[in-house]
């Protein structure tokens, strides 16, 4: 293709983007209008349906639920891939060069240093143990509680070193808490099979509007999802981590 | 007063979006691209929507900067 056929395929396509992207555009409405009508219906009646005061999270766990589920495999197998990809290859080798000082003396971080990781990581622990808890109550759930309880991992290295990090978050129990989360949303929707109605239907006791155990299965899948991103983000910066820190080219 | 804050918020997006742009260096645009993600976190709380800004928040300003910093410094690291 040389660069004249190049330049009119362009200014086609880009003419044929330009008028499909103003017709959108144009029908949208305008900036801080109403919300739509399902909106409204939803803000009317999932109190009292599900008794949550977060609606975002009924819509999400509980109407929509079955979307979420495949968000959640959408994670798993990202996880899984980068985990793939990244992997030692056949060329790379995971052993450490043989230390030529192993005398001299590597100063450790500094007090300051270490004292605000120890400060931050307990403060995101507890946030996120807190976010992902309170997912049908406040703004926030499963997935932001699970980042933020993975980034308390990420503290920790910043403050110490990565083979501090590498000796408790090992690598079995981050996969198993990866796949245990995913699995776990499926099953409980099975809940709902088992009860005799529709797949991820909300059987379980709904408990008192407002109260810190209530709405049901959005919370348990709240909870699964929570485990899951937690080890997923885990995983992920282990793996990165593990390609800067510690893989590198054999030598022959 | 609300849309005071939406107007300010829109106009941090903006700054922030076009200081990405202009960073040239990407260890420097990890930088900004995470106070870009803060300034998107930002403006979807004026919009009273918690649960995205959020999500935009661990997304944006967590785990998209930590990514692309490892990502460097590995391929710093192979360059040497």
């Amino acid at each position: 293709m040389n660069r004249r056929a190049r330049l009119v395929f362009f200014a086609v396509a880009a003419a044929a983007l330009a008028a499909t992207l103003g017709v959108g555009l144009a029908g949208l409405p305008s900036f801080g209008a109403q919300v739509s009508a399902y909106a409204r219906m939803l803000n009317e009646v999932a109190p009292g349906q599900r008794h949550v005061t977060d609606v975002v999270s009924a819509i999400g766990f509980d109407y929509r639920g079955i979307d979420t589920l495949f968000e959640e495999f959408i994670l798993l197998s990202a996880v899984a891939g980068i985990s793939v990809l990244l992997r030692p290859l056949s060329d790379e080798t995971r052993r450490l060069p043989q230390d030529k000082a192993p005398d001299r003396t590597i100063p450790p971080p500094s007090p300051a240093v270490w004292l605000l990781a120890v400060f931050l990581s307990s403060l995101l622990l507890l946030t996120g143990l807190e976010t992902v808890t309170h997912g049908q109550l406040t703004p926030g759930g499963g997935f932001q509680g699970g980042v933020v309880l993975a980034s308390g991992l990420f503290v920790v290295y910043l403050g110490t070193n990565y083979t501090t990090v590498e000796r408790f978050q090992p690598n079995a129990l981050l996969e198993a808490s990866d796949g245990l989360g995913a699995s776990g949303y499926a099953f409980i929707g099975l809940l709902g099979l088992l009860a005799g109605v529709s797949y991820l239907s909300n059987v379980v006791n709904l408990g008192i509007t407002g109260d810190a155990v209530s709405s049901g299965t959005i919370q348990l899948l709240n909870v699964v999802v929570g485990v899951e991103v937690a080890g997923g983000f885990a995983i992920l910066a282990s793996e990165f981590l593990d390609q800067t820190a510690v893989v590198r080219t054999r030598q022959r | 007063m609300s849309q005071a804050v939406i107007a300010v918020a829109l106009v941090w997006v903006a700054a922030a979006g076009t200081a990405v742009v202009l960073t040239r260096d990407p260890l420097r645009q990890a930088f900004t691209a995470g106070f870009f993600g803060l300034a998107l976190a930002f403006f979807y709380l004026s919009l009273q929507a918690g649960d995205v800004a959020l999500s935009q928040i661990v997304v944006g300003a967590i785990a998209l900067p930590l990514i692309v910093l490892l990502s460097l410094a590995k391929v710093r690291k192979d360059r040497e």
